[in-house]
């Protein structure tokens, strides 16, 4: 029993569902199988990328254009998915706040990714007292449940897209370090580094040249389901009012203006957006695993 | 088994002297002056009122003394006054806990009970319909925000059908066990759908080994074998995790006490973000890190008495 | 006869299955005989002997027949069954320390068959449970039963599973690589205890080892195992003085007797895994007096005097040492 035990369990990310949660939610006997459904959702994905890419071609209305006379309309032949509370179509508001939404976690976990990877890799190949700085750094993080930590940096700083993105980078930043550093470890052990190191090459390039392209694919296949998470992390965010503000079309926003109408028994503002978020979710969770499977096979 | 649990003590204490100094530190470090959220009306700004104001929230001080006396106030039980009740956080954070508290208890048991029980079903039909019926619908649920899920249900049990009340409490146990139904869904659907995974994990697991293929061999039941060998060994995982999604919660109704209205801690904490109360925001971050972290601590120790094995070797040491 | 194995055949699910695991397997135990089951590692002595409790992998598909003293396991209703598990065989498996549940007491073991199986009521299925540990040796036994499985040694861990295998007194007895995993001492003690039973209650034992010099010394019969098919099954004391089958021929050079001063030949190349399919004898590729003709021809047992092998260039005449070896009567 060690003392960390239970901090196996992360943390950081909300709802409580852990980042790699949807990874290991496939049983192993059932990953070989399920290729129509990778292939669904990564077409899926494409299709939802390249709408929100072209979105002012795409996008049958201007997202910011109200309309006063058709407040709450359910889906007409003109707004297929309805308007909400000014009259603004949705589906245009759909398309073109999928820019934010998805870009919004690409970002953070950008962030997350440069700072978890150096931090994780540095531990592994420093080990000693840089170890031992990170594992009490991530103690730390580890403290804060679900999104508090990131809470706590908008309490400062000031609710906006911006702000939110930098804290969950953050956030996320030691669950991907810890991440690292166990794959790096393991790839430290082989025999190979260790032949770079007798042949003089320096610590710095032996990580940026061999190991840290060798933890690709892993690395890669964990970003993507830590994606869904991001995601809807952000979402919450934008949800409670701490994220993306009107007028934008932010998933997560529209989800929180759709409430109101939601009461008056109009259920397409807020449900349209979250299903939005929901199946992209699946999708990526999908999309990781089987990629994760797939990169790590081909070792 | 003492040295260990103090070592575990310590760390914990040492963690959350960190975790409360961050909180502090970062209210500190906020740009803008706490003096002109305290006095509020601009026109009341004068030179004498804003070193009264700072005298009495102790402005002036160094970050170390001012963190000082916070901390020590809060050991006392003393987490300040809000800038926008003038009330004593202490008092506001108790009236709106068990409210909080409710939910998350209500959540725990849905999410245990059904948790538990659709990963003991998945586990023993492993590698049939069933299983596959579980494992995907596990991940679809792990899939859905809790406050998408929230709005979903409102739309559905509660403006359709009419089944449930949008918002408040309830009177009475009925009533609060009415009015919290849709609430403790949203927010134990993610849990529920990580602890049937930990449960069927764990229990298949259990299956391949050879004290249950020797049980079987000596004819006893196969409800019998998965009662007493196949969950009862397989408890250990399943209780830490509950217990880490149980405490991770604390934290979660803040979205979902938001989505339905609900004045609890967790809609304070918003409240309190969008107003600057400050002493608010502390006071509720540093309550649920500490709680937090009594319960991550709490399930460590109480983990091992599970094993007798480690149970054992902890009373030797 | 009390064990009775006619053309079992076990198939197992899955693309890395090119075989059958168990492939036409006969083996008959009579009441009180001693029948051991040798070969290496993954031959299929253990499925065979589970088999006899339809305790197959999961997914497995069965053909063939298996009755114990007349009851078709096979096809037995889910109480014949019970029955069959529970009073009338039982197992003892190799490993003491895998087959007790780690968390519950060595009371719990013992009486949770009498308790759960056969509804005999607790007070009495504790009394019974004192009685058998002090049956098979272990001193202490009110102490014992409330004990943990890791607060006792591997050699008590075994006494107690025997002692849990004989609760019921069992019409036959399935030990699987029972003393392999014990000390010189211990295996002593515990073959004691199975020969005790044997003469006692006339209980019929299927002896699973991989040594085959112990299966030679302890039993009546011993048929050899290779690639999920029965290569060669002889009386005892005519297998280890004049085996008939290459294989056989080839795990006896494996070891040495003390008597001889050959150094150990090993068999040459690894047992076949179940990605290997065969369409001749399995053993061919590995045998030194392999011919063509051994790769095209289907194994099946060719009777001799006493037993049978299968292996088309073994020579099938009378033995040629005495059959009957008295030493056997007195162990």
């Amino acid at each position: 029993m060690t003392a960390t035990g239970t901090r196996a369990a992360p943390s950081g990310p909300p709802d409580a569902a852990g980042p790699a949660g949807a990874a290991a939610a496939i049983p192993a006997g059932r990953r070989g199988r399920g290729g129509a459904a990778f292939w669904i959702c990564a077409a899926f994905l494409g299709a939802v990328a390249a709408a929100a890419a072209l979105a002012p071609l795409v996008a049958p209305h201007d997202p910011a254009a109200i309309d006063f006379d058709r407040i709450w309309s359910g889906p007409t032949a003109e707004n297929p998915l309805g308007t909400d509370q000014m009259g603004r179509d949705l589906l245009s508001r759909l398309i073109h706040g999928a820019r934010e939404s998805l870009l919004g976690p690409l970002a953070l976990l950008a962030l997350a990714a440069l700072l978890g990877v150096a931090m994780g890799t540095l531990a592994a190949w420093r080990r000693g007292w840089v170890d031992a700085v990170l594992a009490r750094v991530t103690d730390v993080m580890y403290a804060f449940p679900g999104l508090l930590f990131v809470v706590l940096v908008i309490a400062v700083f000031g609710s906006g897209l911006t702000t939110a993105v930098l804290a969950l980078g953050l956030a996320f930043a030691p669950i991907i370090a810890k991440f690292t550093r166990s794959v790096a470890l393991a790839e430290c052990a082989k025999p190979y580094i260790d032949a770079y190191r007798v042949q003089g090459m320096g610590g710095f390039a032996i990580c940026v040249r061999h190991l840290i392209p060798n933890m690709a694919p892993a690395l890669l296949g964990y970003l993507v389901v830590l994606f869904g998470e991001g995601l809807m992390s952000l979402a919450a965010l934008s949800f409670l009012g701490f994220g993306a503000q009107p007028p934008s079309s932010e998933w997560g926003l529209m989800v929180q203006e759709g409430q109101a109408a939601l009461i008056q028994g109009v259920l397409w503002p807020s449900l349209v957006p979250g299903a939005a978020i929901a199946l992209v979710v699946v999708a990526f969770n999908v999309v990781g695993v089987r990629l994760a499977d797939r990169l790590s096979d081909r070792r | 088994m003492i040295g260990h649990v103090l070592r575990r003590l310590a760390g914990m204490l040492l963690t959350l002297a960190a975790a409360s100094l961050l909180i502090f530190g970062a209210m500190y470090a906020a740009p803008g002056d706490p003096v002109s959220f305290l006095i509020g009306d601009p026109e009341n700004v004068t030179p004498e009122r804003i070193e009264a104001v700072r005298a009495e929230y102790h402005l002036d001080e160094p970050l170390l003394v001012q963190y000082g006396l916070w901390a020590s106030g809060a050991l006392t039980g003393d987490l300040g006054t809000s800038y926008q009740y003038n009330a004593q956080v202490a008092d506001l954070m108790l009236a709106r806990l068990p409210a909080t508290l409710s939910l998350v208890g209500y959540a725990a048991v849905l999410f245990t009970v059904l948790g538990v029980g659709l990963g003991a079903l998945a586990a023993v039909r492993r590698g049939g319909r069933t299983d596959a019926a579980v494992t995907g619908g596990t991940v679809l649920a792990a899939s859905v925000p809790s406050f998408v899920l929230a709005l979903a249900l409102i739309s559905v049990f509660s403006v359709r059908l009419g089944w449930f009340p949008v918002t408040g409490l309830g009177e009475g146990l009925l009533g609060r066990i009415h009015h919290l139904t849709l609430p403790a869904v949203s927010l134990s659907l993610g849990a529920l759908a990580i602890v049937s995974r930990v449960t069927r994990q764990s229990m298949v697991e259990q299956f391949e080994l050879e004290h249950v293929a020797a049980a079987r061999a000596s004819g006893i039941a196969e409800r019998h074998i998965v009662r007493r060998h196949v969950l009862r060994n397989a408890l250990g995982p399943v209780v830490t995790m509950c217990g880490l999604v149980t405490a991770s919660m604390l934290a979660g109704t803040v979205v979902v006490e938001t989505a339905f209205g609900i004045s609890g801690i967790g809609s304070l904490l918003v409240d309190a973000i969008n107003t600057f109360d400050f002493p608010v925001v502390q006071a509720v971050l540093l309550c649920m890190v500490a709680a937090y972290m009594a319960v991550t601590t709490l399930i460590d120790l109480v983990h091992p008495l599970l094993d007798p094995r480690v149970r054992l070797e902890g009373s030797r040491a | 006869m009390l064990l009775d194995i006619e053309g079992l055949t076990v198939e197992l699910p899955g693309a890395d299955a090119r075989r059958p695991v168990l492939d036409g397997v006969d083996l008959r135990v009579a009441a009180g005989e001693v029948v051991g089951l040798v070969g290496e590692s993954g031959s299929g002595k253990s499925t065979t002997a589970r088999a006899a409790l339809r305790l197959l992998p999961e997914g497995a598909a069965a053909r063939g027949r298996v009755s114990v003293a007349g009851t078709d396991v096979l096809a037995a209703g889910p109480g014949e069954l019970t029955e069959l598990r529970a009073r009338r065989v039982a197992m003892v498996f190799q490993d003491p320390r895998a087959v007790l549940n780690p968390v519950r007491r060595i009371g719990d073991f013992l009486t949770e068959r009498m308790v759960l199986a056969l509804g005999t009521p607790r007070e009495q299925a504790r009394a019974r449970a004192l009685e058998l540990l002090a049956e098979v040796g272990l001193g202490r036994p009110a102490e014992r039963i409330r004990q943990y499985p890791h607060e006792l040694s591997g050699g008590m861990l075994q006494r107690v599973v025997l002692a849990a295998a004989l609760a019921t007194e069992p019409e036959l007895l399935l030990a699987d690589e029972a003393t392999s995993a014990l000390d010189v001492t211990t295996q002593a003690e515990v073959l004691a205890v199975l020969r005790d039973l044997r003469e006692r209650r006339g209980t019929g034992v299927l002896f699973i080892t991989h040594d085959l010099h112990l299966a030679a010394a302890y039993c009546h019969r011993v048929s050899v195992m290779y690639a999920g098919r029965v290569v060669e099954d002889r009386p005892a004391a005519e297998l280890f003085t004049d085996p008939r089958h290459p294989y056989t021929r080839a795990l006896l050079d494996c070891t040495p007797g003390l008597d001889s001063d050959r150094a150990p030949r090993p068999v040459p190349g690894a047992p076949p895994s179940l990605a290997t399919a065969f369409p001749g004898c399995p053993f061919a590729p590995r045998c030194p007096e392999a011919e063509d003709a051994c790769t095209a021809w289907r194994p099946e047992p060719l009777p001799l005097p006493g037993g049978t092998v299968a292996c088309r260039r073994a020579d099938i005449s009378a033995p040629r040492t005495a059959p009957h070896d008295p030493s056997l009567e007195t162990r």
